[in-house]
């Protein structure tokens, strides 16, 4: 059942280039009725599972000869990130009920990233994840190039190539580990089964996870994302930084953690004080969280903010992974639904809201127009949401980043500490950007007074309290996601990961 | 060797015949009744009687499975060579319906009997096994192919591209024959299989190295790898486009499998190495070289291209080396993986130019800025060409990419766990990731950029279209099933 989460995106995809109509308003309720049934799939079979096991959707064998299988299951992580992936699809359409040029192509190239992306989070047959990972970078590209904002094409491209560089390094890691272990299966479980050497996994390792990596933000590849979101249209954005993102963290987790847990082992030299790829990473997610919040603190661009803070939010998606710690993972878990959420309606604020109505992004300019009584609705809807990003407790970022803080804690407490002064400066430039934009100085009042800007339309209401409402839910009730979350990680495929933990 | 009668050749050859009689049929119907008829009447009928030749070819050749191997290597059937006939044919065929339309030749009948001719000489190459044969049939095929380059009359560049390939083309075949000789010299046969048994048993001779040697650079030119390709770019702009697509095609088809053929067999046992723990002079060391020569050199200099055609042309480069690795591994299931890709990426060039056709009657170009806005203008084509270059790139779920998997995961096999081919596939793999660059500037051009002020829409014949249609569904459909094709290879 929950494949069709997959075969609705991809039909709606279909509909969409054969409607005959041009009427956008046709357009924009087909693609929300697919977004909306994508996601209803996914509740129920979030609400039919809950124990977190892995349960096995389609098995089919696809290319016997090579002993690659058509094998979608779906665990307790999986299940997870297909729900954030229905949820940010839905309010993506929603807050891009503006878009007119084009749109029959808009929401096609959209449904289409979109079918990907469930796609990926339900493969467990390694070539099928990776052939899905590869879809969702074509529309991308096609997203930020033709509807972007500055300098689109350069992003929509640059982009494009991180991606796909990163997807070539998995891809060489794939071969790799598929013809190292007979050529006879691509099955993720039985993959993780099978007796790698430790000196294979020991460069297939930091070759696959850098190249999952690119795509969750790490360090210092991570210049595409800012980039990246700020040429993005509203909807894109969301996604890039609710989903996409998340499919680089999860692919970390599900092929370079899993199939290489012993690439994590101690090199048994030191360099530069390094003793293994698991202190690399670390240090490397911790330079994102702290230089991604410093670089935020400083920007003139509102969306530029947001940017940034996606990857100081990512780099404790990927902290949490590295602290190999029980409690570390649930939290990068929670984490990537979190900042999903948080991250899609902050772009959706900048983008939608306060860039689409003042045609600016420019913090000083903003400063002058008093947003904050010309639209109360986006300020409150910022506030709750920076409120929410920077770890308020009551909301999903709170529970996510002290289980990673405790883990990283358990883990090395320099980590911890690090981290800590990443949320700090966190706070500063959420602060700042909000002040800014929403509550600017009452200097030039007479020029503020002038300013009209349409009204807050209804999707975009309903889209920011569904938001809002799934983070508040998660953050007051965590046990929701982490009753799956749990024991899917404990399940058999991680074996390799846990049975190194002494070291 | 038992007596064999001429009833018995003509059995064996009969697919061949029938297209050559259908060779003859098109010219004398057209040049007999059609002289007074309207153009689009006459390459309609001649070209529906080509396919259908073609197509009761391949009837024949699918009900008379054969293994076979007459006159000292001469005619070798085997299913694999048959069905790669049945694709030359499927191929050929195919090129010809995109001809349908075309409006740079009076001498339609002329045309489509040397692109039928080339598909015999390709038919031909891939069923034998005898040097005799195999030069022969290469020539007929360089012939064929250097006349339908210059076949557009009006334009200096098909002129000037013909007379390029004509003058490369004869020094190689110069150098193949010099290979061949002394091969035979060493051997004292034309057999392939007889060769490769004599050389098996020698110590490697520096004769033997100049052979190899002239064979590669010969045969080199065929496949358009580098530094052989350089015939190649201005061919590809200049030709007419079902021309360009056909060399880029069909002959590159033809060219890699009896590339394979001659160093797989016929130098057997002068191999070389280039893994870890077994370097060896030999020909597996030269291809290499020209393998990397040909990935790095296309990809980057496809970059710097303004013209869609000259592109393909440095692209194709680049997939050869891709494709050279297939013949470096030379392993069944490699050479499998290198016919799969070899085929596919057949289909997907043929569209390509099929597409650029389109765009340059409407445009008379076929630079980048030429294509701007060609989603706009006409979105079926458009939408076509978005999947011959995402294939191309080797995006999933494209033929272009299985076939990357397919090729690589195979050279990978050939050293099973001691992965001593590894440093090649890094390199095509990091190749790949750098083609996505130019094939997305085409793409960029197609969807993103805004058609000039002054334009309409472009009315493409419904024909074209359909063809077009069904060769983009082809690399769909191959690359979500590949067992479709691969139970045949």
């Amino acid at each position: 059942m929950l494949a069709w989460t997959i075969y609705i995106s991809f039909l709606g995809v279909l509909v969409l280039m054969l409607l005959p109509s041009r009427s956008v308003r046709i357009t924009r309720i087909l693609a929300l009725l697919t977004a909306l049934a994508g996601f209803i799939v996914a509740l129920n079979a979030f609400a039919n599972q809950r124990t977190g096991e892995l349960i096995t959707i389609t098995r089919v064998p696809w290319i016997p000869s090579l002993g690659i299988e058509y094998y979608l299951a779906a665990d307790g992580i999986s299940l997870t990130l297909v729900l954030l992936t229905g949820i940010v699809a839905i309010a993506g359409v929603l807050f891009s009920w503006n878009i007119d040029y084009r749109a029959k192509e808009f929401f096609a190239f959209y449904l289409a990233l979109i079918g990907g992306v469930y796609g990926v989070f339900l493969s467990f047959d390694l070539l099928l994840l990776f052939i899905f990972y590869e879809i969702a970078i074509i529309p991308k590209y096609f997203l930020i190039a033709i509807w972007g904002s500055t300098r689109r094409e350069y992003a929509a491209m640059k982009l494009a190539l991180y991606s796909f560089i990163g997807s070539a390094m998995v891809l060489i890691g794939l071969i790799a580990v598929y013809v190292y272990a007979g050529a006879t299966t691509m099955d993720l479980s039985r993959l993780a089964q099978y007796p790698l050497p430790v000196h294979f996994q020991m460069w297939a390792f930091p070759l696959v996870f850098i190249g999952f990596g690119i795509l969750a933000g790490l360090w210092p590849f991570h210049t595409w994302a800012p980039t990246g979101h700020v040429a993005a249209p509203t909807a894109a954005s969301m996604l890039l930084a609710g989903v996409v993102m998340k499919l680089g963290a999860y692919g970390c987790l599900r092929v370079a953690m899993m199939l290489f847990p012993h690439g994590l082992d101690p090199w048994g030299f030191h360099f530069l004080g390094f003793g293994s790829w698991r202190d690399v990473f670390a240090l490397l997610a911790l330079i994102g969280i702290v230089y991604g919040a410093m670089v935020a603190l400083v920007q003139k661009d509102f969306k530029f903010v947001i940017g940034y803070s996606s990857v100081s939010h990512m780099g404790f998606v990927l902290l949490g992974l590295m602290t190999l710690q029980q409690i570390g993972l649930n939290g990068a878990v929670l984490q990537m639904f979190s900042h999903g959420i948080l991250a899609g309606l902050l772009f959706a604020v900048v983008g939608r809201m306060v860039y689409d109505r003042t045609h600016t992004r420019d913090l000083s300019e903003l400063e002058t127009m008093h947003l904050g009584k010309v639209i109360p609705f986006a300020a409150a809807t910022f506030v709750i949401a920076g409120m929410a990003s920077i770890g308020l407790p009551g909301f999903s970022g709170f529970v996510a980043e002290l289980q990673i803080l405790i883990g990283a804690w358990r883990a090395n407490p320099s980590f911890a500490i690090l981290a800590g002064l990443g949320i700090v400066i966190g706070i500063a430039y959420t602060w700042r950007a909000m002040q800014k934009a929403f509550f600017g100085s009452s200097a030039f009042t007479s020029s503020a007074a002038t300013h009209s800007v349409p009204p807050i339309t209804v999707p975009e209401r309903i889209a920011a309290i569904f938001l809002i409402g799934v983070s508040v839910f998660v953050g007051l009730y965590p046990q929701i996601l982490l009753q799956i979350i749990i024991p899917a990680l404990h399940s058999p495929m991680f074996d390799g990961l846990w049975k190194g933990r002494g070291r | 060797m038992n007596t064999f009668t001429y009833q018995d050749l003509l059995q064996l050859v009969l697919p061949e015949v029938i297209v050559v009689v259908t060779t003859l049929l098109v010219l004398a119907l057209d040049l007999m009744f059609l002289r007074g008829s309207e153009k689009p009447l006459r390459t309609s009928i001649g070209a529906i009687i080509s396919v259908l030749g073609c197509a009761a070819a391949a009837v024949w050749i699918l009900h008379t499975p054969q293994t076979t191997n007459v006159l000292d290597g001469m005619i070798v059937l085997n299913p694999l060579a048959q069905h790669i006939q049945i694709a030359l044919l499927t191929i050929s065929a195919l090129t010809i319906l995109t001809f349908i339309g075309s409006t740079f030749t009076e001498h339609i009948s002329e045309y489509l009997a040397l692109i039928l001719l080339a598909t015999v000489s390709m038919m031909f190459l891939v069923t034998t096994q005898n040097l005799l044969l195999l030069f022969l049939s290469l020539e007929l095929l360089s012939l064929s192919l250097y006349i339908l380059v210059a076949f557009n009359k009006r334009s200096a560049r098909s002129a000037e591209a013909a007379l390029k390939y004509f003058v490369f083309g004869g020094i190689s075949a110069a150098f193949l024959l010099f290979g061949f000789s002394l091969l035979y010299g060493l051997a004292n046969s034309t057999n392939l299989a007889r060769i490769g048994n004599t050389i098996h048993e020698s110590t490697l001779d520096p004769l033997l190295l100049v052979a190899i040697v002239m064979t590669i650079v010969g045969l080199g030119f065929k496949v358009a790898a580098a530094p052989f390709h350089f015939w190649a770019p201005d061919v590809y702009q200049g030709a007419p486009a079902p021309s360009a697509a056909l060399i880029a095609s069909g002959s590159k088809v033809a060219g890699f499998f009896i590339l394979f053929q001659v160093l797989a067999i016929g130098f057997s046992g002068a191999e070389g190495g280039i893994t870890r723990n077994d370097y060896g002079a030999g020909w597996v060391p030269v291809i290499a070289i020209v393998a990397v020569l040909s990935m790095i050199l296309g990809n980057l200099v496809a970059i710097l291209q303004t013209s869609v055609r000259r592109l393909l042309a440095y692209s194709a480069v680049a997939h050869a080396g891709y494709m050279l690795l297939g013949v470096l591994a030379h392993t069944d299931q490699s050479l499998s993986a290198l016919l799969y890709y070899a085929i596919t990426y057949a289909l997907t060039v043929l569209g390509a130019f099929g597409v650029i056709a389109i765009a340059e009657e409407a445009t008379g170009g076929d630079t980048l800025a030429d294509f701007a806005g060609f989603s706009r203008r006409a979105p079926i084509p458009a939408f076509c060409m978005l999947i011959f270059m995402l294939s191309l790139a080797g995006i999933p779920p494209l033929a272009g990419f299985f076939g990357k998997f397919y090729l690589f995961s195979s050279v990978l096999s050939a050293t099973l766990r001691l992965l001593g081919l590894l440093w090649l596939v890094v390199i095509a793999i990091a190749m790949s990731a750098v083609s996505l660059y130019y094939y997305l500037k085409v793409l960029k051009s197609i969807y993103v950029a805004n058609p000039p002020a002054d334009t309409s829409p472009i009315s493409v014949p419904a024909l074209r279209q359909i063809v077009l249609c069904l060769i983009a569904l082809g690399v769909v459909v191959l690359g979500c099933a590949p067992n479709l094709l691969l139970h045949w290879l």
